[in-house]
């Protein structure tokens, strides 16, 4: 790990004031993502900005009937807080479905949206990885890339070349909650929704998000459509529990009198960002439980996968955990 | 192979603090540590301060060995620095027993031989007193569930599950 100084600012203003001031800073906040990556030379700030002492760790309603999700609330407090577990069950499992419960105690809600992809050449600064040296090249692309992306890929610009994934189990379910972000930066205050927040890699693999340089993530909204009676999260991986997804699929319906009337439906561990498809959620609306067709759902959200031979059992994987979510969301889920 | 270091992000050494006095209230006693920022909470615990009880095993989240207990709540010490832990209570193996001797767990985990080599085994006792304050596991599976964080290379699970259902009073057909 590299050589850095330290600080420790008591209020959001102090603490976006000396990162913008200070070229190679970073904030800190659970550490688990940072750390582990400045242990492997991948991040090397000269600076580190511990946010643990900002007053952002409450979970509080919202005037308009959601709630507000502190960016320093951790991981466990927000999964368990009652109001998510009884409003946005599916926000509880997904990230209960992250990690350990040791991990989850000292990740914080902010800290989770900027984790890193787990792309194993992104971490081994012996290869070449567009998104930790820009123009070096993709090692995955014609290497291992098991848990590599299927979707929103960019593979043409040898330089440019990222199919890496965004590794958060809690953003899918963010995204199918419509989550909105709120940031404070050298230019005062913004929000962001969730689906603008983490982008694709494009041109520019080495941006994950659109945060820019100075900004700070104070809170997480929930709008107050939080689909607690007809939901599911299913998260497929190497094994049962604390491994990443290979797939995960976050499902939100709506059901009245046996018609679904409003659907969400995001997938992680296939993409750059968490993956939505409105054209195939709009499938669903106005049919009866019975007579939607997930198949021909699953079919459209992966409309123009591409597998890179290690990971091209990811579509037919990705189908098959859409179909089984909203099975499950819908409750007609038969035993198999 | 080694990486290119970009120079902006290369902090000269000659402007940093080498350490500072940092202090760490551990198993109920104050220490003062002269610690380099960068020092991670672990190392601090085995290096400076010889509380060789929690372990180093993967150094990067992956295995639980070196779970602690901080203000009750089990987190991994290598992905802390000791700076960021100033003013809280940590509690590590060596602090678990009491004046009426061993702590229920450490007792249990005896009974049931649930260990072999033993590296995982303060960690694994130091999670499982944090799954217990936190009240969340009914049933066995729950508790395999949430000691999920903590990797046994021997294989004790089954052993493990038991002991930590016994002091929880789990039924063990829940
Ligand atoms: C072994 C292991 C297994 C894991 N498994 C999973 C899993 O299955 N699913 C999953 O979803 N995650 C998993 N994780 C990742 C974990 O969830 C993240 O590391 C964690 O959420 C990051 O949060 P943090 O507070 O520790 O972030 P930090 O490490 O403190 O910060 C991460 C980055 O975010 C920036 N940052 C932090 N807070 C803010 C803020 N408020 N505003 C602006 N920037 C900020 C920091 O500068 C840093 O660049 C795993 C991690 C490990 C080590
Ligand atoms: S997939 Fe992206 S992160 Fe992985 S090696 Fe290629 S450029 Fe780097
Ligand atoms: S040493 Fe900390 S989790 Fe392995
Ligand atoms: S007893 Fe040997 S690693 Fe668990």
């Amino acid at each position: 790990m590299n050589r850095f100084s330290y600080s420790r600012p008591g209020n959001v203003d102090t603490a976006v004031g000396e990162l913008t001031r200070h070229e190679g800073a970073k904030f800190i906040a659970g550490g688990t993502n940072l750390l582990d990556l400045m242990k492997e030379n991948v991040e090397r700030p000269n600076h580190l900005i511990d946010i643990n002492h900002l007053a952002l760790k409450t979970i509080e309603d919202t005037e308009d009937g959601g709630l507000r999700l502190g960016a320093l609330a951790t991981n466990a407090d927000t999964a368990y807080n009652d109001k998510v577990e009884s409003r946005y069950p599916l926000l509880s499992q997904a990230i209960l479905a992250g990690a350990s419960a040791q991990l989850r105690n000292m990740a914080t809600n902010g800290g989770n949206l900027f984790q890193r992809t787990r792309c194993y050449y992104f971490y081994d600064t012996g290869t070449p990885c567009n998104k930790r040296e820009p123009g070096s090249g993709c090692g995955a692309f014609n290497g291992f890339n098991r848990i590599h992306a299927i979707l929103g890929t960019s593979d043409e610009n040898p330089e440019t070349r990222c199919i890496a994934t965004h590794p958060s189990d809690m953003a899918v379910a963010l995204a199918a909650l419509e989550a909105i972000i709120r940031v404070t930066g050298p230019n005062g205050e913004r929000t962001v929704p969730i689906a603008d927040f983490h982008r694709l890699p494009g041109n520019e693999p080495w941006l994950d998000t659109t945060i820019q340089p100075g900004e700070l993530v104070t809170a997480i909204d929930l709008p107050a459509k939080g689909f607690p009676d007809y939901y599911a999260y299913i998260k497929l991986r190497d094994r049962q529990s604390y491994a990443f997804a290979l797939v995960s699929v976050a499902v939100g319906l709506e059901i009245e009198n046996n018609q679904i009337t409003d659907a969400r439906i995001a997938l992680g561990g296939v993409a750059h960002k968490p993956w939505r498809k409105p054209e195939a959620e709009a499938m669903l609306v106005g049919k009866t439980v019975t007579e939607a067709d997930f198949q021909s759902v699953a079919e459209t959200i992966l409309s123009g996968a591409k597998g890179y031979g290690h990971n091209t059992f990811k579509i037919e994987l990705a189908k098959r955990a859409i179909v089984r979510a909203l099975q499950r969301a819908a409750k007609t889920e038969t035993e198999s | 192979m080694r990486t290119t270091l970009s120079p902006e992000t290369d902090a000269s050494p000659t402007t940093l603090p080498e350490k500072t006095t940092i202090q760490l209230t551990i198993n109920g006693s104050v220490h003062h540590l002269e610690l380099a920022p960068w020092t991670s909470l672990l190392d601090a615990l085995r290096e400076y301060l010889h509380l060789t009880g929690t372990k180093k095993g993967c150094d990067h989240g992956q295995c639980g060995a070196c779970t602690v207990l901080v203000d009750g709540k089990r987190i991994n010490s290598c992905l802390t620095l000791a700076i960021m832990k100033e003013g809280a209570e940590i509690t590590t193996i060596e602090g678990l027993a009491g004046e009426n001797g061993l702590h229920p767990l450490q007792t249990a985990f005896i009974e049931h031989d649930a260990y072999q080599c033993g590296y995982c085994t303060p960690g694994q006792i130091c999670s499982a007193v944090g799954l217990m304050n936190e009240g969340r596991a009914k049933t066995t599976d729950d508790i395999r569930e949430l000691m999920s964080g903590n990797i046994c290379r021997c294989g004790a699970y089954p052993h493990i599950v038991d002991a930590i259902q016994e002091v929880m009073k789990i039924d063990p057909k829940a």
